[in-house]
């Protein structure tokens, strides 16, 4: 049976979705994207994945949103008016069929016997539970020497296999966000082309007198409640990064939600405040150093004599120990890449339209 | 009726196909940008649901040692990366569409087509 809030949440995303798709205001739509990426969040936290809806709301609800609005400062703020087309609707709608034809094979919703669930996953969650049920370290070892199987032995599963079991994944992930950073940088950081189009060079219609804005740090309200806030951004952002084995988090959303702390203080106190407080060549020797710190992880357990990123060998003694510092390790220097990297980003898009 | 289980895959199909609607039917490149994203959160809101399994829990162990039923991590895990890749890729595509302003002084598709002297 659906639960009634998961009907209430996709009517939501619905209409959502469709007023970006109708809307002509910009502005209003990159403020409609956060709050589908915040209500796709409460979905993803009620259908059991907490660490995605963590990251969805991080992600699409603090920083994308952010991203969209500096680049419409930059283009425009209204898109032209269209006339409604045919051709698109019956592409649409023919996909959309094909698709829903295509899940009339797929074993329902919630289904515990669905070939997703039987093969690998079930194999990690009965070895990460069997390690964390026999309580004292000896049982453990016992354990891990009498199968052929190892465990990581953390209570956060989907941390288990994001930093150990499936480490390459995530260390390639990490690695396309530091290569888009710097696709971003090459783009945004060179000096502008003479003959450039400013924004304001497409008038919107109507010509109201316009005033000048009132800068963000006049606004006194939104100086001192971000003020007090953003310590406490930090310190959870912290949190998230060093609790990420033990509940929800990791350096993924740890990464964003410092960002997203930076990028505020920038918001509300100015681009050259924010620069002088977080300089961009610290943010380039950051994304840096977080991949080297990763990839280090793996050349040290390799240089040890095991494989790639197979953290037993970093503790000898004590495996499940060399397990726990090596996910440390790594997540730690995938949040040092995201917070990095989501930085220098806004730098670029924010920082394009003053020069 | 084995149907009525699949509705969460029908409503997920349907704002995909918002999404793609945006992508195709509108001019402005940074409107493709948004309907792309609600593209992407639709297509990681299918692998989440896929992963869901009635009456378990989320997949982190509970110290009591309870036996408990756990929904699956690994599309989880695929997801959370793919979160973030994806916002590094939406951020290069906004890059590319602010050099596109200064280059063109328009980021409306049709324009962008006049300029460059093909027909819309």
């Amino acid at each position: 049976m659906p639960l009634p809030i998961e009907i209430v949440l996709f009517l939501f995303l619905l209409s959502t979705a469709i007023a970006i798709a109708r809307l002509e205001d910009l502005f209003a739509a990159a403020m409609l994207t956060g709050i589908f990426s915040l209500l796709s969040a409460g979905l993803f936290t009620i259908m059991d994945a907490v660490d995605v809806a963590f990251t969805e709301a991080a992600v699409g609800a603090g920083v994308a949103t952010v991203f969209i609005l500096c680049t419409l400062s930059l283009t425009a703020k209204r898109e032209y008016q269209q006339p409604t087309k045919v051709l698109p609707f019956i592409v649409v709608g023919i996909t959309g069929a094909a698709l829903i034809y295509g899940t009339l094979d797929m074993p329902a919703y919630g289904d515990p016997d669905a070939v997703t669930h039987r093969h690998l996953s079930a194999k990690f969650i009965e070895i990460e539970e069997r390690a964390m049920f026999s309580q004292n370290e000896h049982a453990v070892e016992s354990a891990r020497h009498g199968n052929e199987e190892k465990a990581v032995g953390l209570p956060n599963i989907v941390t288990s296999i994001l930093a150990s079991y499936r480490g390459y994944d995530t260390f390639g992930e990490v690695t396309v966000i530091f290569t888009a950073t710097i696709g971003v940088m090459l783009l945004l950081r060179g000096r502008r082309h003479k003959k450039s189009f400013t924004s304001q060079s497409r008038s919107d219609g109507n010509d109201v007198v316009k005033e000048q804005p009132m800068r963000m740090r006049e606004k006194i309200i939104l100086r001192v409640v971000s003020k007090a806030f953003i310590p406490f951004i930090f310190m959870f952002a912290l949190y998230v990064q060093f609790h990420g084995d033990f509940g929800p988090g990791g350096g993924f959303q740890a990464g964003v939600i410092f960002a997203a702390g930076i990028i505020l203080y920038g918001v509300i106190f100015g681009l050259d405040t924010m620069r002088s407080a977080v300089p961009e060549r610290v943010l380039v020797y950051g994304i840096i150093s977080g991949l080297i710190l990763y990839g280090g992880v793996g050349i040290v357990s390799l240089l040890s004599g095991a494989n790639f990123l197979d953290y037993d060998i970093l503790d000898t003694h004590n495996p499940a120990h060399g397990q726990h510092l090596g996910i440390l390790l790594v997540e730690l220097g995938v949040g040092i890449t995201v917070t990095c990297a989501m930085t220098t980003i806004f730098y670029g898009l924010a920082g394009r339209g003053k020069q | 009726m084995h149907w009525l289980g699949l509705w969460h895959y029908w409503a997920v199909i349907i704002l995909m196909m918002i999404g793609l609607y945006i992508l195709i039917a509108r001019d402005n490149l940074v409107k493709k940008v948004m309907g792309l994203s609600i593209f992407q959160v639709s297509v990681i809101m299918f692998y989440v649901s896929i992963a869901k399994i009635e009456g378990g829990t989320a997949p982190i162990i509970p110290e009591s040692g309870n036996q408990l039923v756990y929904s699956n991590p690994l599309p989880h895990v695929l997801m959370l990366t793919a979160i973030v890749v994806g916002i590094s890729t939406t951020a290069l595509a906004l890059a590319l569409i602010v050099r596109i302003q200064e280059a063109y002084g328009t980021v409306e598709d049709g324009e962008l087509n006049e300029i460059d002297g093909h027909s819309p």
